[in-house]
């Protein structure tokens, strides 16, 4: 068995007296592709926004290549290699697409010496993301004026760019096309051969089931499977809880 | 240009002005009204840092200033401070609290930040008014009896230079600011703070670096003011005129780069300097108010905004 690279554990987060996540166990192994569904609200993103900081969890421990994550800022988690894309896309609108990959590059990945990346390195590194996510020929345009199909690029070349170990794909197909969601399901597949892990969150069952090597489910703020994706999508509980709604 | 060269370039270019105007030019009221022109650039330069390239608007710029100017009435006070001591220390104590006061209220966004900025330049305003050792509400008086340094024939002359070096400076840090890996950070917490902190920028830490740098070349600004005055009083150091000007004149000129705020006080102060001696300072604000109105309708990115997107038309076809 692989050792963990993510592992969380009794994972609790409420807004004043509603529980959003309840003793959520979530773990990822190197390089592996993870799915995680559940119904709208069940806190998905919230676990997200846990796991890279941009929440802090008031339960449960959070370990990333087996260190403690309590207290680091966000900026600090994406340093060590967690990336994630926002559900609804937060580009630097004012920044070309170029310029918004420069920032992760600038700022969160360091180089293999240790040192932080030249101006000029980190476009030709932009450059060189962008032309695998075909967002190439935008490169210059404002990223304020993209496309939905776009936007949703940026957002996994953005994380990309971050050269992270871990990336958390929130909702990156919702409201595309099927040609379009197969272009970011094969943008995603392409991560492995990276050795780049992912989670997928995703409501879009025929992309979860083709994608991931495990599932895990969330409903109502609690964790109600974790397994192979056939085993769970025939577990009874998630068919009542997810697929029946 | 290449950005090692930009400092060398500036302060060559400054000193030549200078030398020009100190060689050519005897009436003295030219350096009163260029003074205060080059000290509404510092300003308009240093609230753009935190305004125009942060994205955090500061309504309490006379309070910097202010700041700068009663430093060097205390060291004055205290051992008759000769103005090249006053600059750095002033600006290192508005700095000091440009650090604390960014802590204490970084975290309230947009409006919010832009009314304790106005809040903490009244809480400084009543502390000086009831400061009886810097005059309080009456206001103190620097007696210059000296001669001026270095030759220069009089004071005013003499701190119309120092005014016109330290403009250098902060434009030369302002470019370096924008133009670095600072820059792009504080370009992204401008964007979204919450996705600049998602890729990696520290955006605690550089929003303290740029309230610290944006208050310390405000108080740089105001460091000389007592001794080009010979008298500071708080009202007319806290005049709201500095607060309005500092956001109007980047607004006007352009806030994403160095040149807007340069551009937009030049524009803003002459004018205004015009219209004191031929009309009166208090049609200044008003002034202000109708450039701001009619920039904000025709020419939101203000002037330099304009002029890219002439360029950018330009080369299309
Ligand atoms: N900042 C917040 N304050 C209060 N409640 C919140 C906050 N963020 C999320 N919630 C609530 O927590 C619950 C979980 O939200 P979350 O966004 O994690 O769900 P989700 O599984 O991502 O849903 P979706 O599939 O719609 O994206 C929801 O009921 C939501 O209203
Ligand atoms: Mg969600």
């Amino acid at each position: 068995m692989t050792a963990s690279l993510l592992a969380a554990t009794g994972v609790t987060k409420h807004f004043g007296g509603f529980y959003a996540l309840e003793k959520v166990d979530f773990e990822v192994r190197a390089g592996e592709r993870v799915g995680l569904i559940g119904p709208n609200g069940s806190g998905k993103s919230t676990l997200v926004n846990c796991i890279t900081g941009t929440l802090s969890s008031d339960e449960g421990t959070i370990l990333f290549e087996g260190h403690d994550l309590a207290g680091l800022p966000a900026h600090r988690r994406i340093r060590r290699g967690i990336a994630r894309s926002f559900q609804l896309p937060r580009p630097f609108a004012a920044m070309s697409v170029l310029d918004n990959l420069r920032i992760p590059l600038l700022y969160a990945a360091h180089t293999h010496g240790g040192k932080w990346r030249s101006e000029e390195q980190a476009g030709d590194e932009a450059m060189d993301i962008l032309r695998q996510m075909g967002l190439d020929a935008k490169a210059d345009e404002k990223s304020g004026g993209l496309t939905q199909v776009d936007l949703r690029k940026l957002e996994l070349a953005r994380a990309m760019a971050a050269r992270p170990k871990l990336l958390i794909s929130d909702e990156a197909m919702a409201g595309l096309s099927s040609n379009e969601i197969d272009e970011i399901i094969t943008i995603l597949l392409g991560m492995k051969e990276r050795g780049i892990a992912v989670v997928m969150i995703e409501h879009i069952m025929r992309a979860v089931v083709h994608f991931s090597e495990r599932v895990a489910v969330l409903v109502a703020g609690r964790k109600i499977a974790d397994g192979k994706p056939d085993e769970v999508m025939r577990n009874p509980e998630v068919e009542k809880a997810y697929l029946g709604e | 240009m290449k950005a090692r060269w930009f400092t060398p370039i500036v302060f060559t270019v400054t000193l030549l002005v200078v030398a020009l105007a100190l060689a050519t030019v005897t009436n003295n009221y030219f350096y009163t009204a260029a003074y205060i022109v080059l000290q509404f650039i510092i300003l308009a330069t240093a609230w753009n840092i935190l305004g125009g390239l942060t994205g955090y608007v500061n309504f309490g710029s006379a309070a910097f200033f202010s700041l700068g100017a009663y430093s060097s009435v205390v060291m004055f006070s205290l051992f008759k401070a000769p103005v090249p001591l006053a600059i750095p220390v002033s600006a290192a104590v508005a700095g000091l609290v440009g650090l604390g006061a960014g802590y204490l209220t970084l975290r309230l966004r947009g409006v919010f930040f832009a009314i304790a900025t106005l809040a903490m330049s009244e809480v400084l305003y009543t502390f000086v008014v009831n400061w009886d050792y810097v005059g309080g509400a009456r206001g103190a008086y620097i007696i210059l009896q000296d001669d001026p340094p270095f030759g220069f024939s009089n004071h005013t002359q003499y701190l119309f230079t120092v005014m016109a070096l330290m403009t250098a400076f902060a434009i030369a840090v302002a470019r370096y600011v924008e133009t670095s890996r600072l820059g792009r950070g504080l370009a992204a917490i401008r964007d979204d703070e919450v996705a600049a902190e998602c890729s990696g920028v520290p955006t605690l830490r550089l929003k303290l670096i740029s309230t610290t740098v944006s208050g310390a070349l405000m108080g740089m600004s105001g460091s000389t003011f007592p001794y080009f005055m010979q008298y500071v009083e708080p009202t007319s150091s806290f005049s709201l005129s500095y607060s309005v000007n500092a956001i109007a004149m980047p607004l006007i000129g352009g806030m994403h780069s160095w040149a807007g705020p340069l551009i937009g006080a030049i524009l803003l102060g002459t004018i205004q300097q015009i219209v004191q001696v031929t009309v009166s300072s208090a049609w200044n604000l008003l002034i202000v108010g109708v450039l701001l109105v009619v920039f904000v309708t025709l020419a939101p990115d203000g002037i330099m905004g304009w002029f890219d997107h002439w360029r950018a038309r330009r080369r299309r076809s």
